[in-house]
């Protein structure tokens, strides 16, 4: 079974149009290379005379014949590059556009993946499109364009320069959208979980794709927490301002590993909403850490016991410190226990 | 000149074992197993790019004034090798799934690599036996025969004894046996019938039902109880519903809390990489482990 490597991508992407600009320094760098060698060929041959009025000859005249400077000028070199390509990799050398995006650290192979991306990058020039908009992004606080509109509206909400770029860098959609969706979504977010402005940007801050998708979700969650798990007021908010992914995360896996937590390890609302980043943790991994201190008779959740576990330690120590530390055995009998289950 | 990617996806050829989790599909399994050898191949150093010779417009040097600017020649990487122009250099790697295990059991899963496949397609149309063990719960039936079904009927179970169920089991092995010499094809009055099925070597040929070669009750503490089995040609479905069969021939209800394989052919669980081993080193070791029995195996069945 032969496995083409990145020939594959070539054969399943779309093929692109190539229009390339005329302005490419490099090509015509190249095109003025090969006359001069054409040149250079002609002149260091022996002397050969031009054959003078032999009709054949004018129309079909031979490589090695000289001609004047004028016509060498005249003659017409046709690119090598393939007019149509799956990727960008012929284009990238050739184009100053290509090459300036490669050494800024864009990645093309995945941007090239999305439909009509890769013609749309070949067409662009540098110095009027691309370089504009990445001196925006840098300095971020451009008073006349659309986008200069959101970030003075975000800083007059009172979001400081470094989280307004940690937010666009990690959800850079957030710059489409119009100054009243933002508005809106923020206005939601204060109202619905009832926290102070300054909570609400800390939340938006960390998580900025809450503002980019669908509010529907997250209300559906907020309804779950409220209705199905049985969570106070004040403990959502506290669980949302610790983990904001509460809100995005899936609602089967969320209601999976609450039903787990409260039913079957027997800890109530009051410590899960102390320690809520068990809800962000993989079930898989709940599961079997809880069954193997059961094994051993260590599953112990209360604190006013003793030899009470947290539960972030039941979660977030690596296997080895958690078998050491916690469950005071070894990794070998961790999986030997794991393969019984 | 082979980079040390292509020399690392040489050598992922061959079968392994792994422990699936309860709740997990197989598919899942699959595609961690395949992602995780990808990481491994795309980490490896990419080759080198090509250089190109490019003429560069370069200040003249002592012999031309400093006015002067000359075509200079220099070797320079192209930007078309770079890996943000490329992409990661392995995009696939064929992992393959042996017998399948439903989202409800766990146990041993066979996965083949690369050239593995082949060998393992032959090894799933081969007749070899998987061990399991069935957890059943006396006093209620269910709708999919598992404890998480919805309920059916409830029953006592008070009369159960571990004398009825051996009888029961007894049963149903002999009723297997049966089935086993009918679908071997074998004339039972024959000396070579007689000898196969003295050493064990009896098994069914072309298509048949689920089988049991073996049966026994392992652990009966009601309303639970263990039972190990070896079969031929089954689904986890058929174990569940040979519980409850099980439950019904002693006159109550039974369901199954768990279907776990032990033994898939040569494969046992001990030798099983657990879902923290899911990482390529593990796994090239698992192959190489692996390697000699099934090689062996292979030539005894064919």
């Amino acid at each position: 079974m032969h496995v083409c490597q990145p020939c594959v991508s070539l054969l399943l992407s779309r093929p692109l149009s190539a229009a390339l600009q005329q302005s490419t320094r490099a090509l015509h760098q190249r095109a003025h290379l090969t006359l001069l060698q054409h040149t250079l060929i002609e002149l260091s041959c022996s002397s050969y005379v031009l054959s003078s009025v032999d009709l054949d000859a004018a129309v079909h005249p031979s490589p090695l014949q000289e001609i004047s400077e004028e016509e060498a000028v005249q003659i017409h070199v046709p690119s090598a590059l393939p007019p149509e390509s799956s990727t960008l990799r012929p284009y990238v050398d050739e184009s100053e556009t290509l090459s300036k995006l490669v050494q800024l650290g864009v990645n093309l192979w995945k941007l090239e993946q999305r439909p009509n991306v890769g013609s749309m990058l070949v067409r662009l020039d540098f110095d009027a499109d691309v370089a504009p908009k990445l001196l925006l992004l840098k300095d971020l606080g451009v008073e006349e364009t659309k986008l200069g509109q959101l970030v003075s509206y975000l800083k007059s909400k009172k979001f400081s320069k470094q989280s307004v770029a940690a937010m666009v860098s990690k959800a850079p959609y957030l710059l489409n959208f119009s100054v009243e969706r933002l508005d809106n979504r923020l206005g939601f977010f204060q109202k619905q979980l009832g926290l102070s402005a300054e909570k609400t940007r800390d939340v938006v801050t960390r998580l900025p794709k809450l503002l980019c998708g669908s509010l529907e979700p997250i209300k559906e969650n907020l309804k779950v927490c409220e209705l199905e798990f049985g969570f106070r007021g004040n403990e959502i908010q506290h669980i949302v301002t610790t983990v904001p992914k509460v809100l995005i995360a899936n609602k089967r896996k969320l209601t999976q590993i609450f039903d787990f937590v409260h039913n079957t390890m027997d800890v109530p609302h009051s410590l899960i909403a102390k320690f809520p980043q068990v809800l962000n943790a993989k079930f898989l991994r709940i599961r079997e850490r809880h069954l193997f201190l059961e094994y051993l008779g260590r599953a112990q959740y209360q604190p006013s016991q003793p030899n009470y576990i947290s539960l972030d330690r039941l979660v977030f120590l690596p296997d080895e410190v958690f078998c050491s530390e916690v469950a005071l055995a070894t990794l070998e009998d961790f999986e030997r226990f794991q393969k019984t289950l | 000149m082979t980079t040390q990617a292509v020399r690392l996806f040489r050598k992922m050829n061959g079968l392994f074992a792994v422990y699936k989790p309860q709740g997990v599909h197989w598919k899942h399994v699959r595609d961690s197993t395949e992602s995780n050898l990808l990481k491994a191949l795309n980490s490896c150093p990419p080759p080198a790019p090509q250089l190109a010779l490019q003429f560069q417009l370069l200040s003249g040097g002592e012999n031309c004034s400093s006015k002067d600017v000359v075509l200079s020649p220099s070797m320079v990487p192209t930007l078309a090798d770079h890996p943000l122009v490329t992409g990661p250099q392995f995009h696939k790697v064929h992992v393959g799934v042996g017998h399948r295990l439903d989202a409800f059991s766990s146990g041993v899963l066979v996965l083949g690599v690369g050239k593995g496949n082949g060998v393992l397609e032959h090894l799933c149309k081969s007749h070899v036996t998987r061990d399991y063990t069935l957890e059943g719960e006396f006093g209620k039936a269910t709708d999919n025969f598992t404890h998480t079904g919805r309920v059916i009927e409830k029953t006592t179970y008070d009369h159960v004894t571990l004398d009825k169920l051996e009888r029961v089991l007894a049963m149903i092995q002999g009723a297997n046996q049966k089935a086993l010499i009918t679908y071997s094809q074998v004339d039972l009055h024959t000396q070579e019938a007689y000898e196969l099925a003295v050493r064990g070597l009896l098994y069914p040929h072309g298509k048949s039902p689920p089988i049991l070669t073996g049966l026994r009750c392992i652990h009966f503490n009601p309303p639970n109880f263990t039972l190990e089995v070896q079969c031929v040609n089954e689904t986890q479905k058929y174990l569940r519903k040979l519980i409850h069969e099980v439950g019904l021939e002693l006159r109550t209800s039974a369901v199954c809390s768990g279907v776990r394989r032990t033994r898939d052919g040569p494969f046992k669980v001990e030798n099983a990489l657990t879902r923290q081993h899911w990482t390529a080193d593990s796994i090239m070791q698992a192959i190489a482990h692996f390697r000699p029995k099934t090689d062996k195996r292979i030539d005894v069945n064919v």
